[in-house]
């Protein structure tokens, strides 16, 4: 039997979805123009106000607001709320070092919570269950989001953040955690460890709920054969609060996206223009009950397309495909977002040239990113030990911009390829 | 006595090494000297030879990066303890040697070995206050 986390919600139906869409979408507008003076701008630029928004109908002459807008108005300049009405901030790298800060009020981090509780609801998860989430804990939404949802489940929360193998296995195997909450390629790894060291049948599991990065349907076969659980996809971004803006249910066929707190969008990502229901294009969010950062038609830069296909699960809202590609360059690198433009500025200020390679691949189920650098008369020496020390504090200057490791290659001069015009930047070469 | 040493950035990959030879072998460069230091990654090929401005001219040329760096050829005795006496005369002068290599015998009797320091008119004076031999160009068979 399905569960529901809030069935009411879960199952409305598309009259009172549209309902409530509309009821919340206007005093949002509103709240947005009064409180926060950078959208209004935007909208006072496009001609419109709060008047002309009566309904979802109107959405589409809203301004659009991207990442670059996050970058700009970095940190305050898109809170809606005063900051000793926030609890909670967030955070996720944006575009040329400058992260991205979101923040949450406790309504905020409540909602948040609810959708990450019908999220584990929906893997089939209740107050029975041992939910060991080893997502990062901290400024990356992944582990405050599954561990938020967890406890509102009642489910017994194991908040084991990310690494350190052998105690994410031994707590598995002695408190039975029977859901899974991380990437996928840490579960698809998780899973090569437990068969390494004959633990299948030691462990209990029968969910899991994978996010943050692209997988497809081949890994997660993968997962489910190897682990003997139902392996459920999750979707969100800090900007809009973090996991759980959409999940997957027992049908496994498209995440259904939180209708009730976010309004989607697809369009076209060269033209800006709505397109309808069944087209691949830029999934848009608007946030319509978030106080402290509700952002308006954010572009997500991710692909997708929305139905509305009945779903057998008996959930009415719209559902989402797995995100098929970026309308920029980000790359989605063990879980973390990565642009290019980091990894040049980085190698800048380094006294490297900006010409070089990204090539991430992923082995063993786990994702590696390597960074070709040309090696310049300035940083050579005749001293190994001065190479080595120079190549050290670049690996420390990525990693601090980036958050990850990122494998250095010093190579010779004028080897990395200069196509003609563009350069080949990133070569991707995981089959995902 | 200083000699000059051409250092160049070599990438671990196939066939690097023999296209600098050969390219120094076309031009009539004759090596008197070769190291390298590596880690899995890349490598510096160090090298003396017989006509340092010429081979770093035509190195450059081709593209490579190199760098050239004053070292000083020591002759060591070629007995048991000859290179442990250099070295500690070194050592109680209190220059650090960043690295070090053999080159083949130019006399009979010596070994020879090249050094790298910072400072290397201080080594100089140090070994001839020491009575140790340096090498010149000539020893070396250069130009």
């Amino acid at each position: 039997m399905e569960r529901y986390y809030q069935k009411e919600i879960e199952t409305a139906d598309r009259e009172q979805i549209l309902a409530w869409q509309n009821e919340r979408l206007v005093k949002q507008v509103r709240h947005v123009w009064d409180n926060v003076p950078y959208y209004r701008k935007k909208m006072e630029e496009k001609g419109v106000t709060p008047e002309d928004i009566q309904s979802v109908d109107d959405l589409h002459k809203l301004p659009f607001l991207t990442k670059d807008d996050l970058r700009e108005a970095y940190p305050y300049g898109l809170l809606a709320k005063p900051l000793k009405d926030c609890v909670r901030i967030q955070s996720t790298s944006g575009t040329t070092g400058r992260r991205v800060v979101a923040f949450y009020t406790q309504h905020d981090v409540d909602l948040w919570e609810d959708c990450c509780a019908r999220a584990i609801t929906a893997a089939g998860g209740t107050n029975e269950d041992v939910c060991h989430v080893c997502y990062g804990y901290g400024l990356f939404t992944g582990g405050p989001g599954l561990n938020g949802g967890s406890h509102k489940v009642g489910c017994l929360t194991l908040p084991m953040s990310s690494g350190n193998t052998d105690r994410q296995l031994q707590f598995m195997v002695d408190l039975e955690a029977t859901i899974l909450c991380c990437t996928p390629s840490y579960a698809a790894f998780l899973a090569e460890s437990i068969h390494e060291r004959g633990l299948r049948d030691k462990i209990k599991l029968k969910a899991g709920i994978f996010g943050a990065e692209a997988w497809s349907e081949e890994m997660r076969q993968d997962i489910q054969n190897k682990l003997g659980i139902k392996a459920y996809d999750i979707y969100g971004l800090t900007e809009t609060s973090g996991p759980g803006v959409a999940f997957e249910c027992s049908e496994q066929t498209g995440m259904h996206i939180n209708e009730d707190h976010f309004i989607a969008e697809i369009i076209d990502p060269d033209t800006g223009e709505v397109l309808p229901e069944g087209s691949k294009g830029e999934l848009v969010f608007t946030s319509i009950t978030k106080e402290a950062f509700p952002l308006l038609r954010y572009r997500t830069r991710d692909i997708c397309v929305l139905t509305r296909k009945k779903c057998s699960c008996g959930r009415t809202h719209v559902k989402m495909s797995k995100p098929m590609g970026r309308s920029d360059d980000m790359l989605i690198v063990k879980g973390v977002n990565v642009f290019p433009s980091q990894i040049e500025t980085v190698l800048l200020e380094q006294g490297y040239q900006a010409n070089y390679q990204i090539i991430v691949d992923r082995v063993n189920n786990s994702d590696t990113i390597e960074v070709k650098v040309e090696m310049t008369p300035e940083n050579f020496s005749d001293n190994l030990g001065k190479i080595t020390e120079m190549e050290k504090g670049l690996v420390s200057a990525l990693k601090a911009m980036l958050g990850i490791y990122a494998k250095v290659r010093l190579v010779a001069p004028k080897s990395i390829t200069r196509s003609e015009g563009k350069a080949v930047r990133v070569i991707d070469n995981r089959k995902i | 006595m200083t000699i000059h040493q051409i250092s160049v950035f070599l990438e671990n990959k196939a066939g690097q090494l023999a296209e600098i030879t050969g390219i120094l072998s076309e031009n009539q460069v004759n090596m008197r000297a070769i190291n390298i230091a590596e880690t899995a990654d890349y490598g510096v090929l160090r090298l003396i030879v017989d006509d340092a401005f010429k081979a770093s001219t035509i190195l450059l040329n081709e593209g490579f990066i190199l760098t050239m760096s004053p070292v000083v050829g020591v002759a060591v005795p070629d007995t048991p303890g000859g290179l442990s006496k250099v070295l500690s005369v070194i050592s109680s002068a209190e220059i650090d040697v960043e690295y070090m290599y053999s080159v083949f015998s130019q006399k009979d009797e010596q070994a020879c070995m090249i050094f790298r320091v910072a400072d290397t008119d201080g080594l100089a004076s140090v070994l001839d206050r020491n009575g140790i031999a340096m090498l010149s160009g000539e020893d070396l068979g250069l130009h």
